[in-house]
């Protein structure tokens, strides 16, 4: 089983204090950590899950700058077996298309039964990339995925729908899943397999390698912006009942429901 | 010169932060309360390769150096002290000895064993009647055939109530004076060998801190670390090594105080506004921040003198601890003091935290001890 996982490095912004850069398109991100994006940890973890219970190689992907490499690393430490790098620095501005785009442009020769991505960039927040690259591959995929399994070499892939309803969905393979974050619980890279990873060579491509140069953008960035802040808030109070009813009526009233 | 971390040791750090954040953090406060040892986290942390860190992956640990030790202490120290030293003691105190001056017998029987987390290890030097002073120990070893036969009693010993291995110095030759001790193996089931008093400690709670007890305990005469009579160098070079965690236990118990005190300080209002936009706790906040970061700076110095092979760092590894144990100690009541009533109660971690930073000046070396190591060194 050949798998690749698309996996993105985003800034940590749940507990930081977020401000808009000059240009008004990005955050100020200076002091801020960055890891892997949520979404793609369970990703990775469900493609290594795969791996171990049906062999094959694992490749992860990644479309960043040269920082992306310490990521792709922590992927390698964990039980992927290769790891691209796309040079993110040579094809300018990304939107979610383009996104998908340049990792098809990547990959697109690489053998691959099954692609993992996450549902989600915590950054940008598109959820995109992994639709569009699965249409661009000419594959077919399932998205918010939950539990998937290999039955007589049809891919099972298992989805929650509102209300508590669950949708199995047979897939024949090559396809790809975009994973919800939740479904596993990811590994701790050892200490063992982080030295040895450190080590290990990386395939970086650019323009020079792959031909994603003229591919445009099919949205652009406007503007960020920090919505101005509330001027009225009315603090509920009573039993849990009794909180839960004014809630569900105010919802109601404001049309949201 | 070089101050970035190189790439396995950045991996390591943000790996090591993300776990102890996630696995670690939420059971300090009841690792506190309860005083039980954490084997469910030390099993965890033996997943990792946590408990073998510098131990080489020929016996099972994870290969690293002093620097990336100091580093994976740190970040477990901050948010749990207790399971900071008992990492700190199974990688520095127990492993290191045997990796240096163990034969590959003893080599290979106990490095797997404290790498993989299967036993764990303990330091037996002080005694009732003897810390800073360690040339007054009072137990005993014998020669008898083809054991030693040790006599004598040792207190607050780290991990001493749950350890399997133990690094035991005694007397084999009293007229030598310090220059007649000897480091032993000591195995846990060792007859004669028993356990006393379980010390109720201030602070790092759930460390298992313990007496040890020799009534003719028969050891192997193969168990010998060292050569006979070498016991005094093994501990000195071992203290060498083992005060550089010390350091890093102190620089995570710092920053661990400094995040609590930063989040506070955010948080509560008076005078209308967030306490934090006062000087005097702007004042404080740089103070704490500015003497965590110039001790984690000394503590990696010392690691990277250790690590380049320098035969001699003695000053350098006691300049780390004397500072960074005093500034953690220091850090810890300014937390406590910007979190104001509050902190006195244990409805917010800093008063666990500020107890146990204290034990930093005490332990591996009082403060005192380590200004005389410097001294005596500026002196030669």
């Amino acid at each position: 089983m050949d798998i690749i996982v698309c996996i993105k490095r985003v800034p940590q912004t749940a507990e930081a204090d977020v401000k808009i850069d000059a240009s008004k398109k990005d955050i100020i991100k200076d002091r801020l950590t960055f890891d892997m994006n949520e979404a793609d940890t369970y990703a990775l973890e469900e493609a290594i899950l795969f791996k171990e219970k049906f062999g094959g190689t694992l490749t992860v992907v990644s479309l960043g700058g040269v920082e992306a490499e310490d990521t792709l690393r922590i992927a390698l430490a964990k039980g992927a077996d290769h790891a691209i790098r796309i040079k993110a620095e040579e094809f300018g501005e990304l939107d979610g298309y383009k996104t998908a785009a340049i990792i098809r442009e990547a990959i697109k020769d690489t053998k691959h039964d099954i692609i993992f991505t996450g549902c989600m960039a915590t950054d940008d927040a598109y959820s995109q990339v992994g639709v569009i690259l699965a249409e661009l591959l000419g594959i077919p995929h399932a998205t918010l995925v939950t539990k998937i399994d290999m039955k007589n070499d049809k891919l099972h892939a298992y989805r929650e729908l509102e209300g508590g309803l669950l949708e199995h969905l047979e897939i024949t393979l090559p396809a790809l899943c975009t994973i919800q974050t939740g479904i596993n619980e990811p590994r701790y890279a050892s200490l063992l397999a982080i030295r040895r990873a450190a080590k290990k060579e990386l395939t970086v491509v650019g323009k020079a390698e792959i031909a994603g140069e003229n591919i445009m953008s099919h949205s652009v960035l406007d503007e960020l912006y920090v919505p101005p802040v509330g001027k009225r808030a009315e603090m509920l109070t009573g039993s849990m009942d009794e909180i839960t009813a004014k809630l569900g009526s105010i919802v109601k009233e404001k049309g949201l429901l | 010169m070089e101050f970035d971390l190189t790439n396995d040791q950045k991996m390591l750090q943000n790996e090591v932060r993300k776990f102890a954040a996630s696995e670690l953090g939420p059971v300090a406060p009841d690792l506190d309360t309860s005083g039980e040892f954490p084997w469910d986290n030390l099993k965890k942390m033996a997943e990792m390769g946590l408990l073998g860190i510098i131990i080489p992956e020929e016996y099972g640990g994870a290969g690293f150096d002093f620097v990336s030790l100091a580093i994976a202490i740190e970040e477990i120290s901050r948010v749990c002290a207790t399971t900071g030293v008992i990492v700190a003691v199974n990688n520095s105190l127990v492993g290191y000895p045997i990796m240096q001056f163990g034969n590959d017998a003893q080599k290979k029987k106990y490095l797997p064993l404290l790498a993989s987390g299967k036993k764990i290890g303990a330091f037996g030097l002080t005694e009732p009647n003897a810390g800073s002073d360690v040339a007054a120990i009072e137990t005993t070893a014998r020669l008898d055939g083809d054991h030693y036969i040790l006599n004598g009693t040792k207190r607050f010993i780290t991990n001493a109530g749950e350890a399997g291995v133990f690094i035991v110095f005694a007397y084999t030759n009293k007229e030598l004076k310090h220059k007649g001790i000897s480091a032993f193996v000591v195995e846990r089931d060792t007859p004669g060998f028993s356990f006393g008093k379980h010390e109720d400690l201030m602070g790092i709670r759930a460390t298992a801190n313990c007496e040890l007890i020799f009534e003719d305990a028969k050891i192997p005469k193969e168990n010998i670390l060292g050569e006979e009579n070498a016991g005094f160098k093994i501990c000195m070079n071992t203290l060498d090594v083992s005060r550089i965690d010390i350091g890093a236990q102190a620089v995570g118990i710092a920053q661990g105080a400094l995040d609590e005190a930063l989040k506070y300080s955010k948080e509560r209002r008076a005078f209308g506004q967030p306490i934090c936009n006062f000087e005097m706790v702007q004042s404080m906040l740089a103070e704490m921040a500015t003497m965590t970061q110039a001790a984690r700076l000394l503590v990696y110095y010392a690691g990277y003198c250790k690590d380049k092979g320098m035969k001699r760092f003695s000053r350098e590894s006691a300049m780390s601890k004397y500072f960074a144990t005093t500034i953690a100690v220091d850090v810890a009541r300014m937390a406590v003091q910007i979190h104001g009533g509050y902190g006195y109660t244990k409805d917010y971690p800093i008063e666990r935290i500020y107890r146990d930073a204290k034990i930093l000046e005490l332990y591996e070396g009082t403060s005192e001890i380590q200004k005389i190591v410097i001294a005596r060194d500026l002196l030669k």
